[in-house]
């Protein structure tokens, strides 16, 4: 687990950059396909994204989302997910993939409901490992919307790559777009 | 300006209470993480409540393993949420939850928690409170009206994007 060193007795005090904001986006009005993290500076020891999705397909709970390191098409990935339905807890393996898949965009069709996700990438910049990612993820629609439920979620991937990662993709597993006030924030952990 | 990631308040138990409430919580941040780390005096549930809302506004869907078997449920129209985290007297327990965009007046809020109790099982789950009301105030409680014990601590920090 990260720790960035927090001391909860400093109330007033703050932790002098140890957890930095890189980079935001938040979609506009006109929706978005792609979320982007690009020229990601190498200076940080791990990463975490924290986001909040809504996609716009009207007929379904919840989205999966795809993501990608460094433009990275091939098969170089693999990926494991463990996840509540709301009525089954599921499983799923995926080696040699095109993606690492994470459960976390709601539809349209509920409303002001998103999905969140917080993914923390380890060691991200080191040319000596292949790179590592671990995400919480999930939405709650109270019930179900056109037989659709909410999900909770875990998930891990692996990209076979020491390349450091500089650029980071996210989109919606069917081609749908994220709506607007979507939003996903870059953070850089340092050692 | 709020630093990236900064603790907002701290509170740790000086005697054996049911609830303890986060008040007056700044809006400048985008998203909020609590930690508790406690104990119960007799069996009890961690349940969570907003901005004094009682209303039956809160769902939540989890997935919970507790070493022999793994299960997911799903509860609507609840006056509070649930995160899961269940312990008997003196067994310790840890709540991680993430309010995302939770001072976001446009937008329901969802909440992603992982609980762990060693003794019992570990859980992650997603959790909703329809509606668009930043969240200023959070009240942690033991659903049945049992107490945390002496020493548990109740944390909430900020985090700001850019």
């Amino acid at each position: 687990m990260i720790l960035p060193g927090i001391l909860a007795s400093q109330i007033s005090g703050h932790l002098g950059g140890d957890f930095e904001s890189i980079s935001t986006v938040t979609v506009g009005s006109g929706g978005s396909s792609t979320i982007t993290f690009s020229s990601i500076p190498s200076t940080y020891k791990h990463l975490q994204i924290r986001g909040f999705a809504q996609c716009n397909r009207a007929t379904y709970g919840t989205d999966d989302l795809n993501v990608r390191f460094n433009s990275d098409t091939g098969s170089n990935y693999a990926w494991h997910r463990l996840y509540g339905t709301g009525t089954a807890a599921e499983a799923g393996a995926f080696p040699n993939s095109n993606i690492m898949q994470i459960i976390a965009g709601t539809g349209t069709g509920n409303g002001n409901t998103f999905a969140a996700t917080v993914i923390d990438i380890l060691d991200y910049a080191n040319t000596s490992k292949n790179k590592t990612m671990r995400t919480l993820s999930g939405d709650d629609l109270n019930g179900t919307v056109a037989g659709y439920g909410g999900y909770a979620a875990m998930s891990s991937g692996v990209w076979f790559s020491t390349a450091a990662i500089s650029t980071i993709t996210i989109v919606v597993n069917t081609g749908a777009s994220f709506n607007q006030h979507t939003s996903f924030a870059l953070y850089g952990i340092k050692e | 300006m709020p630093a990236t990631y900064e603790p907002i308040a701290s509170y740790t138990a000086p005697s054996a209470q049911n609830s303890y409430t986060f008040t007056s919580i700044p809006g400048t941040y985008t998203d909020l993480k609590m930690v508790v780390n406690g104990s119960f005096n007799s069996e009890d549930y961690v349940c969570l409540q907003f901005n004094s809302d009682t209303g039956s506004n809160y769902s939540e869907t989890p997935i919970v393993g507790n070493g022999s078997t793994v299960s997911s449920g799903r509860a609507a129209n609840r006056a509070f949420i649930f995160t899961q985290a269940v312990a008997g007297s003196g067994v310790r327990f840890m709540v991680q939850s993430n309010f995302m965009n939770y001072s976001n007046s446009t937008t329901y809020k969802t909440v992603l928690s992982r609980t762990d109790c060693a003794s019992r099982d570990v859980t992650a789950s997603a959790g909703l409170w329809r509606s668009t009301s930043a969240i200023t105030s959070i009240k942690v409680y033991g659903l049945v009206g049992n107490n945390f014990e002496t020493g548990s601590t109740f944390t909430i920090y900020g985090i700001k994007a850019a």
